[in-house]
């Protein structure tokens, strides 16, 4: 246990803070995807077929290409893309963007597609007549949302939701060939200093069903809360 | 928007795929039998065995498949043992090492899907059989697995995909399939864009034919 010691003998601070760098990646990495949902849910649920077209080719281009290729994507084209529009401010400087941030934004594009498709289940399987009964009480548009299809929708969707949180969490792995330090690049990193990649490796799987035990577990309680009255 | 680039690497990718191609057919064919093996040890009435089978599909669902290839692929190498055994022929070759990786993940998943059809079966199906004289054994081939085959179609042809997905990180571990091939031009000609149009538009092409190969076969079967 040596190995795993505090401080500079062993590597548990480096695993220690590369777990805590796994969990802020994931969490980002879903509110941006969330972010994404709010924006091509509706565009998918839209009469408008052109605003539907958009919508599907995200989702499909997303879930139908390896997210490895999609990182790659992110990683070689960030900076050129970044680059691009601030030279068209007149800022033509080398811009270096944070492994932190491509990586968040590659994942959470990523995660946003399997989190519209969610959405866009649960708002279709509400009852018709929830949105007429609201109609009818005259609720306006903001209330109609807010108070009564919101609510349901977000019962139906955490099942779901927890699956598309699986996946991102996991996901974050693939980060590790940018160089950001999470759990696999630090283990990476540990294996090739000690010799011991069994090891790590072992111990990096570890962390991460610890973490994906752990956060069913809380997720399991969010299902009971907003199943209530059901 | 280099046109040139996108045409001339075109057929580099293109047989890249035919690799991405061989990783996904060899692991799932492995994997499905690896599945089968652990669906029929889940759905024993042994507690012990079942949870066994259980704990096998919680570890391989819970972490990255990247873990796995690198577990097997770095880390099996530093046993001594393993190196004076015949299974080192398999082992010190990544192209193994990356189709055991994907067949005993996919395998879980698969073992999922088929328990969870087993376990929709009408127990009417299993009794009228039983009623018949069947014995249990032609039961079991001739009745329950074709009706599990047929219920987990739709799940499957999922899992082929995400499967598809899952043979990109074969490039981590030095094979120049699809994902290993479109990254070594992108690092080559810092092209992103161009690169990613083509590898992503193959990759989308084989999502296209599975997905409807997979809706084919549920119409052939479906009852």
């Amino acid at each position: 246990m040596e190995i795993l010691a505090f401080g500079d003998t062993g590597w548990g601070d480096e695993l220690f803070y590369a777990t805590l760098m796994t969990i802020a990646v994931s969490i980002t990495a879903m509110f941006i995807g969330f972010l994404f949902a709010l924006i091509f849910t509706p565009l998918k649920l839209s009469k408008n077929k052109f605003l539907n077209f958009i919508a599907n080719s995200y989702t499909t281009i997303i879930r139908g290409v390896p997210e490895l290729l999609v990182i790659y994507l992110f990683f070689f084209g960030g900076t050129g893309a970044v680059m691009f529009v601030a030279s068209i401010f007149g800022y033509n400087e080398y811009i270096e963007i944070n492994a932190f941030i491509t990586g968040a934004f590659a994942i959470g594009i990523i995660s946003g597609a399997y989190s519209t498709e969610v959405f866009r289940g649960a708002i279709q399987s509400i009852d018709k007549g929830q949105f007429e009964a609201a109609n009818v009480l005259g609720l306006n548009k903001f209330r109609k949302f807010f108070k009564i299809i919101l609510p349901q929708t977000l019962r139906l969707a955490i099942p779901n939701l927890s699956n598309v949180w699986q996946i991102t969490l996991k996901d974050t792995s693939l980060i590790s060939v940018t160089g950001l330090v999470e759990i696999m690049r630090q283990s990476y990193i540990a294996a090739g200093s000690t010799r011991d990649p069994l090891f790590f490796y072992s111990f990096a799987a570890v962390l991460y069903l610890l973490l994906t035990f752990v956060s069913m577990k809380l997720i399991n309680r969010l299902e009971v809360r907003y199943s209530r009255g059901y | 928007m280099d046109l040139e680039l996108m045409i001339n690497s075109f057929p580099k990718l293109l047989s890249a795929a035919a690799i991405t191609l061989k990783l996904l057919s060899v692991s799932l064919i492995i994997g499905l039998f690896i599945g089968l093996f652990f669906a029929i040890l889940r759905i024993n009435k042994n507690k012990l065995i079942s949870k066994l089978a259980y704990g096998y599909s919680y570890v391989f669902r819970g972490t990255p498949l990247l873990v796995q290839i690198f577990i097997i692929y770095f880390g099996l190498g530093q046993i001594e043992y393993l190196r004076s055994t015949i299974l080192w022929v398999i082992l010190k070759e990544p192209y193994w090492c990356a189709i055991i990786a994907f067949a005993l993940n996919t395998g879980a998943y698969t073992s999922e899907i088929l328990r969870s059809a087993f376990q929709t079966i009408k127990p009417g199906i299993i009794e009228a059989g039983k009623s018949l004289g069947i014995s249990n054994k032609v039961i079991f081939f001739k009745i329950q697995i074709p009706i599990a085959i047929r219920q987990s179609l739709p799940a499957y042809g999922n899992e082929i995909i995400l499967m598809m997905k899952g043979t990109s990180l074969a490039s981590t571990v030095t094979i120049m399939d699809l994902t290993g091939v479109a990254k070594y031009i992108i690092s080559t000609t810092f092209k992103p864009i161009e690169v990613f149009i083509v590898a992503g538009g193959i990759y989308l092409l084989m999502t296209f034919i599975i997905h409807n190969l997979i809706k084919f076969l549920e119409k052939k079967y479906s009852y």
